[in-house]
């Protein structure tokens, strides 16, 4: 009997039982935790014939810095610049994700401009890490280049949320009732000539890599997840919708003012890297489109409400659960609190880390090269993944 | 069959002459990239770095500050440590009762609460701003120093009232 029969979930067959050794003439090879595709510090056992893999086994925890318990020993307000750390490629959302739960929480509410505030800035940031992603994974692949070209347009980017947030990589910019800061002139004459740009450099992509036999060779019928595996598995974002799933968090459950925008989410039935790929490169597209009627759309105002709480507030007895899509998929932030300075409980819903365990199950009889590239296509970050 | 296969064949091979194409304009394009030390990046004035103190209107050689103690207090890294002395000033004389009233009790000396020092350790700092969103008198603010480089951490450990006091002497 296989251990696939004995549990439907696979991924913890050398955890769980360190006497498993390699089975006749086999090879465990150990991927990571410094392995180039691993993107930080993942490891991964891969039991391997020859160049096949019987199976695959993820390792995690290398980067794990206890965020869940940290929430427990800072204040409400200390607790913020976490977030912009669990996940260094989009840190608004998980911004947005924690704010939002206290706000629910305390029944604190968010002036209108910073509403659009949060949307401009956490979309941005979408397109960021979508960018990175896009490199990354195509450096995986072999290809050199594109990684160029991405962080060409994502330094602007980050240029832009500089001028707003004040850094380029982990954000702390969302307050509880708003914004830290407001945007500028300069933002705004940047965005709108970013957004023109990048508008055209998206057929450039495609021309130079979607459309690129060897890439398509690369991605096309590797990986396959049918809706039902991705649903046993938790996974959400463009892995879900990369299975044909029509479920994004702003749509399905909408927060802040995403019910205001005209939108698509993109799907492809494919299941496969390629509908994985697709799914990240229409979402720019629609990245673009939700910036562009938030930047029209936005009201003068006040940034951060004037009734915003003060940094020893407590928001009283109670527990909230706020839900984002971030670029990775679903971010849930729940925070517990029994009415005293700190929160009782913080626990943090990771994306990365359901669409990671598809991995163990999907790496299963694949060559080596392959699992590469299905590692690649989930998107994963690795220090989320940890938290 | 045998034309499907050259079909195929052909529009691989055309994809990768796309991708040269746009490999080639791009050759042409003048260079983006910023050859650091010989040329520096112009965007530092919207980045905010370390904290620093900012000066009183009428004396740059003293902070704004009012000895509150809310960034202190607030830093979820713990990284600053503000040090103070209470001075006492000698009271003014009291003033010579005139003919006919009682005597007032003689003026108090003054205590004042004097900033000697503002700790800063840059090593745990995380750029969050909440010291500065929350100074009620605007006695922080952020710098553009991103050139920072040092072979220790004591290098790090910044006392920014003698920052002040040096920027104030400039």
């Amino acid at each position: 009997m296989s251990h696939c029969e004995a549990n439907a979930l696979t991924g913890d067959t050398y955890t769980r039982r360190f006497d498993t050794g390699p089975a006749g003439d086999t090879l465990i090879v150990n991927m990571g935790p410094q392995h180039p595709s691993t993107h930080g510090v993942l490891r991964v056992i891969v039991e391997l014939d020859g160049e096949y893999i019987l199976r695959a086994e993820p390792v995690l925890g290398y980067v794990h810095r206890m965020h869940e318990k940290m929430g427990e020993v800072k204040s409400f307000t200390q607790y913020l610049p976490n977030m912009g750390r669990v996940d260094y490629l989009h840190a608004l959302a998980w911004n947005w994700a924690y704010v939002g739960a206290v706000e629910k929480l305390g029944g604190v509410e968010v002036p209108e401009r910073a509403q659009y505030l949060r949307v401009i800035s956490t979309e941005l940031n979408r397109i960021s890490s979508h960018l990175v992603w896009w490199g990354a994974y195509l450096l995986d692949l072999g290809a050199f280049t594109p990684i160029m070209y991405a962080f060409d347009d994502r330094e602007i980017i980050l240029d832009l949320l500089q001028i707003i947030t004040g850094s380029r990589l982990t954000y702390c910019y969302f307050r509880f009732g708003g914004v830290v800061a407001d945007v500028t002139p300069a933002f705004v004459s940047g965005l709108t000539e970013f957004l023109a740009r990048f508008k055209s450099r998206l057929p450039m992509y495609t021309d130079l890599v979607t459309n690129n036999v060897i890439l398509r060779k690369r991605c096309e019928e590797i990986g396959v997840i049918d809706v039902d595996m991705a649903r046993r598995y938790g996974a959400t974002g463009p892995v879900l919708r990369g299975s044909g799933v029509a479920y994004d968090t702003r749509r399905a459950e909408p927060y802040g003012i995403y019910d205001r925008f005209d939108y698509e989410i993109p799907t492809f039935p494919e299941g496969d890297a390629m509908a994985r790929y697709m799914v990240r490169m229409r979402e720019m597209e629609e990245s673009v489109k939700i910036i562009e009627q938030a930047l029209a759309q936005m009201p003068e105002g006040e940034y951060l409400s004037a009734k915003a709480p003060k940094p020893a507030w407590k928001p009283g007895v109670g527990e909230a659960y706020f839900a984002v899509e971030g670029a990775r998929g679903k971010i849930g932030a729940y925070v517990v609190s029994d009415g005293a300075k700190n929160p009782y409980r913080v626990k943090l819903r990771a994306p990365s880390y359901c669409n990671l365990s598809l991995f163990a199950e999907l790496a299963q009889g694949v060559i080596l090269a392959d699992a590469v590239s299905i590692m690649g296509s989930l998107d994963l970050v690795i220090p989320e993944i940890d938290r | 069959m045998i034309s499907q296969t050259f079909k195929e064949a052909v529009s691989a091979v055309w994809s990768m002459v796309v991708g040269l194409k746009v490999t080639g304009r791009n050759f042409l394009q003048p260079q983006i990239t910023v050859h650091y030390p010989r040329q520096v990046v112009t965007n530092l004035d919207t980045y905010r770095g370390h904290i620093e103190l900012v000066a009183k209107d009428e004396d740059p050689f003293k902070a704004k500050c009012i000895l509150c103690g809310q960034c202190e207090n607030n830093c979820p890294s713990g990284c600053i440590t503000i040090e103070s002395v209470t001075r006492e000033t000698p009271a003014p004389p009291a003033p010579e009762p005139a003919p006919g009233e009682e005597a007032k009790p003689a003026p108090k000396p003054k205590k004042v609460k004097e900033l000697t020092q503002f700790m800063l350790d840059y090593n745990l700092c995380s750029l969050c701003g909440l010291c500065v969103q929350h100074c009620p008198v605007d006695s922080l603010r952020f710098s553009t120093d991103v050139y920072l480089a040092g072979f220790s951490r004591g290098e790090f450990e910044f006392e920014l009232l003698e920052m002040l006091q040096k920027r104030g002497k400039k």
